[in-house]
């Protein structure tokens, strides 16, 4: 093989199963720890092909678990999960060929150098030398991780690693990478960086599965987000359907004098009437009100804390986000 | 800076390879595991040669190079020193083989699954998870072996006194990969048993008495000389230790002359280590990567 064969797509031998374009999918996925500490509660998934899939939802709301067991690495306690038409409980080995993986923490092998990262990596998934010298060399220059090729890992930044282990994971060619929050802890230039190359493995017709708690990510790169709390799918949607659902075009959130409670339980009633479908929530100390029409929300939410004799402290107003979904679904914040 | 990678190389690049999952086999991921094991080891041979000949380098220039030169008496001195030193040659290489298994499996096993998670992705190649764990085993065999070729010269010709050997070819380099094979799993059944805040209880707890009670400084047989109400207890204790048979068949296979236990009792007995460790630790391998 060559590096001007096909562009990195499965292999139509392992590719899903051929009526349909699912591949991911899961029946019933759940997982109880030791301990009975139930982390991911009869899921039902599907994914399409070339898509890129978000897990959303806060620290132990099950998305690790949930790839985990996606990945061969945690067992089922019940349930049944596919990759790539490929049951991941009974034949672990064969599913491992068609998933590229990109864990939570720096898994990069530290007695190597950055080059001979990849180079084995190929060389585990059945490439010659040659070839996975060729596929090495070509992931280092596309990640632009050239002039590294001979450090250490231990060398790396974080951005740098995390990029590594990405190429390392598309190294052989998967038909789905899955990616557990990978731009945790990363600056901000590094995250983009990240970013920008799984939107380009996306073009490529690369499917993602992504985990992650930072709702501008699942925002900015999923086609569909499934949004998770204790083990379970609350909703399921693109990010514009999501925010869509809310019924609310408008979020405000507002601080004032006195306990927060009184002031939303003050809103609430009254906006009951003026703007009916508004939600009121407490939200760290502050208020969040999400609401249908921009126009005069700010006037109106200030005139009605005048009028209970609450004097406001801040205010704001933005768009709805995937985490005024969350905060809708749940009560709240995606970082608690 | 960074934020262009991908999209502005593409243009340019040739097509990125396809995938290798039609080749991806489970025989091709465990040479490479191998692979890239030996190559640390051949990365890391100027820690490892130092690490390795040390302690029976030691051991030997002290028991039977500096005794002897200031009288003092280690297996009788005179006649008595010089075949000090040959039994000696066994039980050094023994012990070599088995600091292997726990310098070159256990102890980075403990490393990875405490600290570093970096076996995840050699768990992830596609190959069965208990496979991985017996590449391990043979990693650390390979190690074992290496040792025990950088040992012996030191074995044999450190010593004040003449050292006799007589090799058995046949029983050499048949008990050889077993024992290499032992260490091994020894290795890989204590580093999927251990973490890193209890490696120091795997030095004073497991392997002092493991070498100490060894047979590395005294043929087995000598031992029934220690009884307790007729009883030769210890004689019999040693015998759960596994170390105690390689050293005793590394007597067979380069010493005539020094007593050592039936052939036959240490290959089955070596065998029946090599297989339960094996089984203690795979079941510990998958325990430590499958949740």
């Amino acid at each position: 093989m060559s590096q001007s064969a096909a562009p990195a797509r499965p292999s139509p031998a392992e590719a899903p199963a051929p009526t349909d374009q699912v591949v991911i999918a899961t029946e019933a996925l759940t997982k109880v720890y030791p301990g009975n500490i139930l982390a991911v509660d009869h899921l039902d998934l599907s994914v399409d092909q070339g898509e890129i899939f978000g897990l959303l939802g806060p620290n132990g709301a099950g998305k690790t678990t949930t790839e985990g067991m996606l990945t061969t690495r945690v067992l089922p306690t019940e349930g049944r999960a596919f990759v790539g038409g490929i049951d991941v409980v009974a034949e672990p080995a064969r599913a491992k060929r068609v998933i590229g993986v990109v864990p939570q923490t720096n898994t990069l092998d530290r007695a190597l150098s950055v080059w001979e990262n990849l180079y084995f990596h190929g060389r585990y998934f059945g490439m010659g030398a040659k070839e996975a010298r060729a596929a090495a060399d070509y992931r280092l220059e596309q990640f632009r991780l050239a002039d590294r090729a001979s450090s250490p890992v231990t060398a790396l930044s974080g951005g740098m690693a995390q990029r590594l282990m990405v190429a390392r994971a598309i190294l052989h060619g998967p038909a789905i990478l899955f990616l557990d929050e990978p731009t945790a802890g990363l600056d901000p230039q590094s995250r983009l960086a990240l970013w920008e190359i799984m939107g380009e493995l996306h073009r490529g017709g690369q499917t993602i599965m992504l985990s992650t708690h930072h709702m501008e990510e699942a925002d900015r790169l999923c086609d569909r987000v499934a949004i998770m709390d204790h083990g379970r799918i609350l909703a399921l949607d693109s990010p514009h359907g999501l925010k869509q659902s809310l019924g609310a075009d408008t979020e405000v959130v507002v601080s004032a004098d006195g306990p927060p409670e009184r002031l939303a339980s003050h809103l609430q009633a009254r906006l009951g009437e003026l703007r009916p479908g508004s939600d009121v929530r407490v939200v760290d100390d502050k208020v969040r009100v999400a609401l249908r029409g921009v126009e005069g929300a700010l006037p109106l939410i200030l005139s009605l804390c005048e009028q209970g004799g609450l004097t406001v402290r801040d205010l704001s107003v933005t768009e709805p986000t995937l985490e005024t979904v969350f905060i809708s679904l749940t009560g709240k914040d995606l970082r608690e | 800076m960074t934020a262009t990678v991908a999209a502005q190389q593409s243009s340019t690049r040739p097509a990125p390879p396809a995938g290798t999952q039609g080749r991806a086999t489970a025989p091709a991921a465990f040479r490479a595991l191998l692979l890239r094991d030996v190559t640390v080891l051949r990365k890391n041979l100027k820690e490892f040669i130092p690490r390795t000949i040390m302690q029976p380098f030691l051991l030997v220039f002290v028991f039977t190079y500096v005794f002897p030169k200031i009288g003092q008496g280690v297996g009788g001195g005179g006649r008595g020193s010089a075949a000090f030193s040959t039994l000696l040659v066994a039980g050094v290489v023994a012990l070599s083989i088995v600091f292997q298994g726990i310098q070159s499996v256990a102890l980075p096993l403990v490393q990875e699954f405490g600290y570093t998670k970096e076996i995840e992705d050699r768990v992830l190649a596609p190959l069965p998870v208990s496979w991985v764990a017996v590449e391990k085993i043979v990693a650390g065999a390979i190690q074992g072996l290496v040792a025990a070729l950088v040992v012996f010269p030191v074995a044999a010709l450190v010593p004040a006194t003449p050292v006799h050997l007589h090799v058995s070819w046949p029983v050499l380099l048949t008990l050889t990969p077993l024992a290499c094979l032992t260490s091994g799993a020894l290795g890989l059944t204590f580093g999927t048993r251990f973490d890193p805040r209890t490696v120091p209880m795997l030095f004073g707890i497991v392997v002092l008495p493991l070498t100490f009670l060894g047979a590395i400084y005294y043929p087995w047989s000598a031992l029934g000389a220690v009884k307790a109400f007729g009883f030769p207890w210890l004689k019999v204790l040693v015998l759960a230790n596994p170390l105690v048979y390689m050293s005793e068949g590394f007597r067979a296979a380069l010493t005539t002359g020094v007593r050592h236990m039936s052939l036959p009792a240490i290959y089955c007995v070596l065998a029946g280590f090599a297989a339960v460790l094996t089984w203690l630790g795979i079941k510990g391998f998958r325990r430590r990567v499958i949740s």
